[in-house]
Formats: structure tokens, C-alpha cells, sequence
């Protein structure tokens, strides 16, 4: 019985592929994959290895805890100190610091701050304390805010009034088109982000492939999905085949989940954003919509901490588009380091300049 | 005892200690040694180089699928004693008892202990009893010590792993990290995960009988794998590199981590043993596992290179090696 | 924030399912999907179903990662 997971991490046909790309002699080609879980799943299969140094793979900005702002954080901690609020989050945030301290050192000294595996369980905890006030940590991109519009819509339903989202919800489409037009960037093509993808379908895709010339792969996250999207990636910019594939056809419909962009267009719409490391990319945020200001931390909590200025000197912008290397950061290993990072390329353990710090590549 | 609580009282000294002593730990643990009464246990050792360990236990919850605290105190500090290629023979233990704790409670670790010390063939001889107010220490904290000789003819040590060595696992990883998770964080998943907690001198017992060719011996508890083979690989100054196809892994923990996003290789282990020894020790060493039921998953997972040094590697099904670092603080779910 | 993996229904009330995982299950939500049946494998994520996982394309998936014929002369 095929469990659909064990298939695509086939020993056998991993190597296979793995050959056909290390024995790759062809020109040199930059891809930048942009999905944290791809970053992940390239370092835990030990995929940099397997190619050659004519295939360039870069880790774009797609990991929404790592581009997650120090002033959230920061408003995150003044919200757990106070004796009525209870803090559920995803572990994810848990040790990303913000100015002082981190959610997991506030944990430490005694703060209600509690993981949780789902928004929806962050609900039931509200649920369970009608004293409290229940703030979830609302990140990620489209793939998870669907989730946490639902649980703003359950609220509603079931009259909760002691539940609220602290939102920091980002979205892709106007950060990929930042990285496409940046005439610095050479960029050849994508490795498009399988479970975004899942939700709101392939057109942008076919847009970015249109409009600006760029090919692209829609890539699950299992080895042989990425070895494979690498492989027909690099060959169609090869052959100057402008087109979108969709890899991950077993679960990405070209249309998308639009039960879930329903549900997270009535709760949230777009808003400008701040990007740890690279700065404000307009309309690249979601904020709740004034409908449901009941359940926006925001909101319901004034004088929370606000944008502060970008450390000085932060290379994260570049370093994520691929033009820099850490090296040529003036932060990096004095005043950036894993314990105090600055920018995003630090924050993450598989960030390029957390990785570079740990083992000098 | 009419209480079914413990109170205060019950820690300072008087009728009632002495009540729960004899009602309670003298009932369950009853041996020879530990009768003479005195404040000290007296007996002989046998010749030869005593192995000495200590450990603390404050697992919460107490009790869960697989054992509770008091076995997983006899079990880790006769692990640690095997891990040193010594005999178990005596352990003492003190309780720390948070003020309220269920007295029916503290007899049913007692009685876990003292099951789990007699299969061992060691005798707990001494201990203590203190009980703190509430809030003071969660329900109820343990430490054990233990004594040992160390087997003639035996240096085991983590810092004796050598480039051309093998590295061995008595069975499938994860298995107690995963399941006292589920249980703590009341993850509501439906899953036959257990804890591994197990005592492993008998094993140790069969493999050093036949051979005394083993370098390294050590249990993967807290941290797990990863970060016991990093301790090991920083102590011989060597580099160690595991293959990912050959770690024994059960469908559960695999289920458990993908799904909250955690590598069983940092997930905790208290039934099993990291075994490093030559190659030509290999063969002899893995039939003594595989005929004993609780290594009989045992495996040859890895080898120990020279370079590259205090580090630990994984090839993975691809064929691409990643690095495996140690951990620090604990693993947390994740969704990234 | 992709972790997701698929699971495969194994019972289904109003607004949740019973998905099983490699032996082991959890409740998830259905309620950003429409028409899942028990025997349907679903792309779990931060508790909830996202998608339903299409069996054929799946197979043929499988089989063109086998078979790697496609690729083979690239």
C-alpha cells in the first residue's frame, strides 16, 4: 500500500538523478528556490552536494519565521507579560529573538506562552479559558493563513471574545516580483513553492514566465521532487523553453484551493510589509480586515512597539537575492551572529548566513 | 498510613518518615543490605575497578505508556553503570516529594522500582526522603547513584573510538522522546508509541562475552543519537559518519516527527545502546544482540573516520551527506 | 511554512477527520475542503487539509521518477 511519502525518497532514483546532476556540464544557470521547507529539505537530504558548480541553487526570502520583523517579537513579549493574556504560537517563533530577549526566554521566566501545532488549537485554548485572552501569533504565507482565517471565522461563529490574531502574514507574489525585476539578480529560474502553490494556484507562475521570461517549476518537498525539478528546470532553461511545469501535479490544481482563498479573502486583505533584513515590500502583507477588528491584536491591544528602523548595515536583502555573500556583510559574526542575529539570513539554522557562520559554506 | 497525601509531615523524620519508609520503600525494595537499618549500607565489592554514576530524574508526566519515573531511574543509572563495561550491583536513591503528591501514587513507582532493580539483579540499599511545599518540585523528583565493577580486561571509554571502528544501535531510536511528547503536550495523537525504558546490562553482559574488542559504549538518552555520537565524536577527536538507510526507525516515530516536523535523530532514547567497536568485532557482537529480545533490532548504522574531526555526518537517501550538530535546548513542532 | 505531508482519511465526522499518517493518526479539519471520503489521502498541514491528493497523478509520478526516461538524454 503506497503511503505517498516513501515513493519520492526512492533510494535508487534519488542517485539516479543525483548522477545526471553532478555530471551536468553545461552552462552556468542560477535557480532560486523560495520556500523555507524547500531550504529545509535541500540541507536535510543533503541536496548542495549532489550538484555542480555550473548549477547555482539559491534560498530566497520564503521562510516567514526568519523574515518575521524584531518588533513583532518585540510586541509578542510586552503582550505575554501581561497577567491576562495567554500567547499560542507555532514552536517556529519560539527562539527568534526580538530586541532583548526571545518568546522562549520569556517562556523561561515564567510567561503563559504555549506551542501550538495548529491555529485551530489555539482556539480550544481560548475556548478553555474564558478569563484569558488568547493571542495566536499569526505568520506565514498562504499556505498557513487560510488556516488562521478559519479560526477567525470559527471565533466569529461560535461568539468567542477572547480570542485575537496578532498578524504578520505575508504573501508571495509581490516578493517574487521585487526579486524578477532587480536587474542585479541573475536569475534563470524558480523553484515555485509546492504547498503555496496548493492554494493559490499556478497563473502567477504563468505570469512571471510570460511577462518577465522566467521559467519555473511548481516542486514538492521530497527528494525526488526536487532533484527532479532541478533536472527539468535547468534543462528548459537550457533550451530556452520559457514555461511553468507543474511538478507537484498530485496535489496542485491550477486553480488552487479556492474554498481557502474564500475563506482567507473574507478575513484578510493586503497590506504593506516589513521583511527582517530587506525592508517594506509594499502589498506583500495581509492585515484582518475592519470586520473583524474584534479579533485583531493589533487593535484590540494599543501601544504595542511599531517598526523600528533596520539595523544599519544589514546585507540581508542582497544575500537573499543571491548578489552577496556573507562575508561581504560588515554585521556578520560581530554584531550578527545566531544568538543575536539582525536579518532573516541569520535567524533561520538553515539561513545562509547561520549556515556560512556553523560551517563556512 | 490513614492519609492518602503526602503532607509536610511525612519529611520530617519522625513517626510518619518512618512509616513510609517501611510501609512503602522498605516493602518494595526489601534486600538484605538495605534491612541493617543504619544510615549507611555496608557490604563487600568484589576485586577489581569500581564504576561509580550518578543521575537525576524529573520527567513529567510520571507515569506514562512504557514505565514511569522510578523505572526509568533504575533503568538509567544501571545503564550507565553497563555503559562503563561494569556489573550493576548497588544504587541508592533519595526522593524529593512535592507536598500533595497521591501516596498511591509513590507506592506504584516504588513498586516499579523495585520489580525493575530485581530483574536487574541489583539491590537498591540506601536512600532518603524529603518532601518540599507545594509548587516547590513537580510531584515528585528522583536521583539515583549507582556502583558497579567493571568487567577484567575492559577499557570502555568514549574516548577510545578510532578511524575503521563501527557504530552499532541495539534498536529502533526515538521511542521515548517521542512518547513522553505526545503524552506531555497533549498532542491528542492516536499511536501505539511507548517508551523503550529498558535495563541494558544483560546485554551489554552477552556482548562482552564474546568479545572484549569494544571501544565505545553509551546510552543516547537526552539529546538523542545525534548529540550522544557528537559527545563521543568530540571526546576521541574523531569524525563519524551514519547512513541514513540503515538506522533502525519504527513507523510511528517516523509519523510522530514528520508530522511536528522533529528528527527522531535528536529525539531521546532509554532502552537502547550506542556500541563502537573494530570491524572484526562486528559479526560476533551483532549475533549476541540479535538472540536478546530487547536488542534484537540492533544495527550497524555507522563508521568512525579520521577526519572530518568532532564531527558527525549522515548520507542520506540521495547519496548527498548532510551535517548532524548537536542540540541545543529542545526540539519544538514546527511548521517551517 | 509548508510542512505538510499526506494522510490518508480513515474516518469522517462533520468538520474533522480521523487522518492516518505512518501509524499514527489525528484529528484534522476538513473545513477548506469539500466532498473527502474515508480512503482519500489529504495534504495535512498545521492541522488542517488543504488538498486532496490525486492518486492517479500520483502514479504516475511515481513512475516517471522511476523511470526517469523523460530526462534520461537531457
Amino acid at each position: 500500500m503506497p503511503n505517498y511519502i516513501d515513493e519520492f525518497r526512492n533510494s535508487q532514483a534519488a542517485q539516479k538523478m543525483g548522477n545526471i546532476l553532478s555530471n551536468y556540464k553545461g552552462p552556468l544557470v542560477s535557480i532560486m528556490e523560495v520556500c523555507g521547507t524547500h531550504t529545509m529539505s535541500i540541507f536535510k537530504y543533503g541536496i548542495r552536494e549532489l550538484l555542480p558548480p555550473e548549477i547555482k541553487l539559491i534560498s530566497g526570502p520564503g521562510c516567514p519565521v526568519c523574515v518575521t520583523p524584531s518588533f513583532y517579537i518585540n510586541a509578542a513579549i510586552e503582550l505575554s507579560n501581561k497577567k491576562d493574556v495567554i500567547i499560542a504560537t507555532f514552536g517556529d517563533l519560539m527562539r527568534v529573538p526580538g530586541g532583548k530577549s526571545s518568546l522562549l526566554k520569556q517562556k523561561s521566566e515564567g510567561k503563559d506562552i504555549r506551542v501550538v501545532y495548529s491555529p485551530l488549537d489555539s482556539l480550544e485554548i481560548a475556548r478553555e479559558n474564558p478569563n484569558k485572552k488568547v493571542v495566536f501569533l499569526s505568520i506565514g504565507f498562504e499556505t498557513t493563513t487560510p488556516i488562521e482565517a478559519l479560526s477567525v471565522l470559527k471565533a466569529k461563529e461560535e461568539g468567542i471574545t477572547n480570542f485575537s490574531l496578532l498578524c504578520a502574514n505575508k504573501t508571495m507574489p509581490e516578493a517574487l516580483k521585487v526579486l524578477t525585476v532587480d536587474k542585479d539578480v541573475s536569475l534563470d529560474g524558480y523553484l515555485y513553492p509546492g504547498h503555496v502553490s496548493a492554494i493559490i494556484g499556478i497563473a502567477l507562475y504563468e505570469e512571471m514566465a510570460s511577462v518577465y521570461g522566467i521559467p519555473g517549476i511548481v516542486t514538492g518537498f521530497e527528494p525526488l521532487d526536487i532533484l527532479y525539478a532541478i533536472i527539468t528546470l535547468v534543462s528548459n532553461i537550457n533550451s530556452k523553453k520559457i514555461v511553468v511545469e507543474n511538478q507537484y501535479s498530485r496535489i496542485v490544481a491550477k486553480e488552487g484551493n479556492q474554498i481557502a482563498l474564500s475563506k482567507m479573502y473574507e478575513v484578510f486583505e493586503p497590506c504593506d510589509a516589513v521583511w527582517r533584513g530587506i525592508g517594506n515590500i509594499p502589498l506583500s502583507g495581509q492585515k484582518m480586515r475592519n470586520k473583524y477588528s474584534e479579533f485583531d491584536a493589533w487593535e484590540l491591544f494599543k501601544d504595542l512597539p511599531l517598526q523600528e528602523k533596520e539595523a544599519v548595515g544589514c546585507l540581508c536583502g542582497e544575500i537573499l537575492k543571491g548578489k552577496r555573500t556573507p562575508k561581504e556583510c560588515k554585521l556578520f559574526s560581530g554584531i550578527c551572529t545566531p544568538e543575536n542575529p539582525v536579518g532573516a539570513c541569520m535567524v533561520s539554522s538553515e539561513g545562509t548566513c547561520a549556515a556560512y557562520y556553523k560551517w563556512g559554506t | 498510613m490513614t492519609d492518602n497525601k503526602i503532607t509536610l509531615a511525612y519529611g520530617s523524620g519522625g513517626k510518619l518518615t518512618h512509616d513510609l519508609i517501611n510501609n512503602i520503600f522498605l516493602k518494595h525494595f526489601s534486600n538484605d543490605v538495605l534491612l541493617q537499618g543504619n544510615d549507611a549500607a555496608e557490604f563487600e565489592l568484589p576485586v577489581g575497578r569500581i564504576a561509580f554514576t550518578t543521575d537525576s530524574f524529573v520527567v513529567s508526566p510520571i507515569f506514562f505508556k512504557g514505565g514511569d519515573i522510578g523505572k526509568l531511574a533504575v533503568c538509567g543509572t544501571v545503564n550507565d553503570l553497563a555503559a562503563s563495561g561494569a556489573k550493576p550491583l548497588y544504587l541508592s536513591c533519595g526522593f524529593i516529594l512535592e507536598e500533595g503528591l497521591p501516596i498511591e501514587e509513590l507506592e506504584r513507582i516504588a513498586a516499579s522500582m523495585g520489580e525493575t532493580a530485581t530483574k536487574c539483579g541489583v539491590k537498591i540499599v540506601t536512600g532518603d526522603t524529603k518532601v518540599v511545599q507545594k509548587g516547590a518540585a513537580d510531584k515528585i523528583f528522583i536521583n539515583t547513584a549507582g556502583i558497579g565493577i567493571i568487567t577484567e580486561g575492559i577499557q570502555i571509554s568514549g574516548s577510545k573510538a578510532v578511524p575503521g571502528d563501527k557504530v552499532i544501535i541495539t534498536g529502533n531510536i526515538g521511542e521515548h522522546g517521542c512518547s513522553i511528547l505526545v503524552e506531555r503536550e497533549k498532542l491528542n495523537l492516536v499511536s501505539k508509541i511507548e517508551s523503550d525504558c529498558a535495563p541494558l546490562n544483560k546485554v551489554v553482559e552477552d556482548v562482552l562475552e564474546v568479545t572484549k574488542e569494544v571501544h565505545v559504549l553509551r546510552d543516547p538518552t537526552r539529546g538523542g543519537l545525534a548529540t550522544t555520537l557528537n559527545e563521543i565524536a568530540a571526546q576521541s577527536n574523531v569524525g563519524i559518519k551514519l547512513f541514513e538507510d540503515k538506522i533502525p526507525i519504527s513507523d510511528e516515530v517516523r509519523g510522530i516527527c514528520e508530522l511536528l516536523g522533529l528528527d527522531p535523530l535528536y529525539m531521546a532514547n532509554e532502552g537502547k545502546m550506542i556500541i563502537i567497536c573494530p570491524e572484526i568485532a562486528v559479526a560476533a557482537i551483532m549475533k549476541a544482540l540479535k538472540s536478546n529480545q530487547l536488542s534484537k533490532n540492533s544495527a550497524v548504522i555507522g563508521e568512525v573516520f579520521e577526519a572530518p574531526a568532532k564531527r558527525v555526518m549522515i548520507k542520506t537517501v540521495t547519496g548527498g551527506s548532510r551535517i548532524v550538530d548537536m542540540l541545543v535546548g529542545d526540539q519544538l513542532p514546527r511548521i517551517c | 511554512m509548508c510542512l505538510g505531508l499526506p494522510g490518508k482519511v480513515i474516518k469522517i465526522e462533520a468538520k474533522t477527520c480521523l487522518a492516518e499518517i505512518l501509524g499514527v493518526s489525528k484529528e484534522i479539519s476538513i473545513e477548506l475542503l469539500k466532498d473527502v471520503s474515508v480512503g482519500d489521502y489529504i495534504l495535512i498541514h498545521a492541522g488542517c487539509a488543504l488538498q486532496k491528493l490525486d492518486e492517479e497523478e500520483a502514479l504516475k509520478t511515481i513512475e516517471l521518477y522511476k523511470e526517469l526516461k523523460a530526462i534520461a538524454n537531457a
